[in-house]
């Protein structure tokens, strides 16, 4: 997909990464055929509904869920055939941050322990000192005060503890973090918090970031480039401008405008969708989006649309992206 | 608030205050809380978790457990009568009946082993005349209303999805046409196509039925598409009440303000912060002394810490609760 970029440029190259669940009624098709690439330092923001698979493959690319087929290319080398000596070493260089702050940390742990965990259990630190040195800096970046240090997770808010979980998610400067809804359990002034805290880090140590949301003002307010997942697929793909702007697919566009916004004045030219996101069991053949979309024409359900660059960067997996009149 | 069209006021809520007792204090939930609420008008009812929403939802209700949960003071006037003077009977007569609720969760809300039609038919069977097969009709049109084919109404819960489940509850709570509707973070479980098709439906509905809806939610863009009246809550009281036009063109009060300003909206030039309010809001069982939200505020006085300034009509509709409002001359501007 992306061959005009060079090798070093691009961290993580996700080929055709499947990941199916054999469950009794079949297999359901969680991540189906996805490929992405994401640049070193960049944001990319996967979005979808519910169920669509975004966790799923953000859990396969850090790799807590073994993938079905494909390729996961971490700096050029493919992390799903990594010995277990490689695939430590890649786990310091890519960690997670989970949806829910409570249900994340070990309730009977002090704040201090928590951070210290990854520390330990690689062995980065020697001795004391130096572990309650990195705690120390480990707090003050994510801005946890350092009389928090001997609390536990019950006394603190839901930020303060996401604040935790991002702390231990840099405690061995990693190069790559997915931030799976890292907001979406937060208040919004909390959230708002929180999104300053990681743009900053980012801003500060460049690291790379697959921000998983189906918050579509948050994703837009933190990525460079948008991805839309629908029922395992990716249906478009484009720098956070085009998407936002000019959104080709018709699925993008009906997402797009079911977003509320807390303005009068704002767009009212909602398209709504009819029924809900089909079982991603033993999908049929063709467009997965075809049965709520109003554009539909044969060629849709009998035919899989291929995810193909209608502009530069821009990519969309439509068998008439081009040729749709918009809404509004 | 308004003291002209009497007539039109379908709920009065006077110096509302509620508390809970629990082992480590006591909670000041909901403070010296006052609110009307118009017949035929949709009132959005915003605010941060703990700032009281559903807890002011709930006495209106009489649903707050005792203990641990008491209503301290305050009057609940509903069509004219108050509720806390109320028999038991008749709170059981008016609940469902006169006043319900649609919750957050349409899985938790519904019985998973009775058919969505039955939960409708209990419902009018309950609190009308219309029994069995009237009823079963009732609910049957109630079902259509919502948008869920007839042949479906045998089916549970289980087997429908979230938004359908929500359109469920939302057909059960209008099945007695009921004057007054509480929903409770309706749409905040589904995802955001489903909602949309949910708060369409709403809209749809309050032109048919006719009914006063209370909305409860922290999302200020869902109130703008469905609400008429705005009411910002803080710390167990309303910090601004106004009516929309006035609220979203012109906030007063600084806590509205950073409430808009803290969401990313899909509509706000890229790049750049967010703008944040500083700190956390108090612990409801240790508020601090005078305005509420002064101890965050970044226009705060020395009179502010010291004396809560109380409700006052800024411009005609327009309450504020801020000695300081934002663009007054007493506040100056933003």
């Amino acid at each position: 997909m992306n061959e005009q970029k060079s090798k070093s440029d691009v961290l993580l190259d996700i080929r055709h990464l499947k990941k199916y669940f054999n469950v009794s009624k079949g297999q359901l098709h969680a991540v189906d055929d996805v490929s992405l690439t994401i640049s070193r330092g960049k944001t990319l923001g996967l979005v979808g509904e519910s169920g669509c698979g975004k966790s799923t493959l953000g859990r396969v690319v850090i790799g807590l869920i073994e993938a079905t087929s494909g390729e996961v290319l971490f700096d050029g080398q493919d992390m799903l055939k990594f010995s277990n000596e490689q695939r430590s070493q890649f786990r310091r260089r890519a960690q997670i941050v989970f949806q829910d702050p409570f249900s994340s940390l070990n309730p009977r742990m002090s704040v201090a322990q928590q951070i210290a965990e990854p520390l330990l259990i690689n062995k980065t630190c020697s001795g004391k000192k130096e572990i309650d040195a990195k705690i120390k800096e480990l707090m003050d970046t994510v801005g946890l005060a350092e009389r928090l240090t001997t609390s536990f997770p019950h006394e603190l808010d839901g930020g303060r503890r996401q604040r935790i979980g991002v702390a231990r998610a840099l405690a061995l400067n990693p190069e790559f973090i997915v931030l799976d809804e890292p907001v979406s359990a937060l208040d919004v002034c909390i959230q708002a918090q929180i999104l300053n805290m990681l743009q900053e880090l980012k801003t500060k140590k460049s690291y790379t970031y697959l921000f998983i949301s189906h918050n579509l003002s948050v994703v837009r307010y933190v990525s460079d480039e948008v991805a839309v997942m629908y029922l395992g697929q990716v249906v478009e793909k484009a720098s956070n401008i085009a998407l936002f702007q000019e959104p080709l697919h018709p699925y993008t566009q009906a997402l797009l405008s079911a977003v509320p916004i807390a303005s009068l004045g704002a767009k009212k030219d909602r398209i709504l969708l009819e029924g809900d996101v089909p079982s991603p069991i033993n999908p049929a053949k063709g467009c997965r989006f075809a049965g709520r979309c109003a554009y539909r024409q044969e060629l849709c359900t009998s035919a899989d649309p291929a995810l193909s660059e209608l502009s530069p960067g821009h990519f969309v997996s439509c068998h008439f992206a081009g040729c749709l009149k918009r809404h509004g | 608030m308004t003291t002209s069209e009497n007539s039109s006021i379908l709920l009065d809520i006077k110096d509302l205050s509620v508390q809970f007792n629990t082992d480590s204090g006591v909670v000041h939930a909901v403070n010296h809380l006052n609110l009307t609420l118009h017949k035929g008008k949709a009132l959005g009812f915003v605010g941060e978790t703990g700032a009281g929403k559903t807890t002011t939802a709930l006495s209106i209700l009489q649903l707050i457990q005792t203990p641990p949960g008491q209503i301290t003071s305050g009057e609940i006037i509903f069509e004219n009568q108050d509720i806390r003077k109320m028999t038991e009977a008749e709170k059981r007569h008016i609940r469902g009946n006169r006043i319900s609720m649609i919750f957050q969760d349409p899985m938790t809300s519904l019985n998973p082993i009775m058919t969505i039609e039955d939960q409708i038919v209990e419902m009018i069977s309950l609190h009308s005349d219309l029994k069995g097969p009237d009823a079963q009709k009732r609910a049957l049109e109630m079902l259509a209303l919502v948008g869920i084919r007839p042949e479906r109404s045998k089916d549970f819960p289980h087997q429908f999805s979230g938004g359908m489940r929500q359109r469920v509850g939302i057909a059960i709570a209008l099945a007695c046409k009921p004057s007054l509707l509480i929903a409770d973070e309706p749409t905040t479980a589904l995802d955001v196509t489903i909602q949309a098709q949910v708060m369409e439906l709403i809209k749809k509905l309050q032109s048919v039925v006719n009914t006063s809806f209370l909305l409860i939610t922290h999302d200020l863009g869902i109130v703008a598409e469905i609400c008429d009246d705005v009411a910002i809550m803080y710390a167990g009281r309303i910090v601004e009440y106004s009516d929309i036009r006035q609220l979203y063109d012109h906030p007063m009060h600084p806590y509205t303000q950073g409430l808009f300003d803290a969401v990313p909206r899909l509509d706000s030039p890229l790049g750049g912060k967010l703008s944040v309010i500083q700190g956390l809001p108090p612990d409801p069982i240790d508020l601090p002394k005078g305005c509420a939200f002064s101890p965050r505020c970044p226009n705060a006085k020395e009179i502010c810490f010291e004396k809560e300034c109380g409700m006052r009509e800024h411009e005609p509709g327009h309450f504020v609760n801020c000695y300081f409002p934002l663009g007054s001359k007493e506040g100056g501007n933003p």
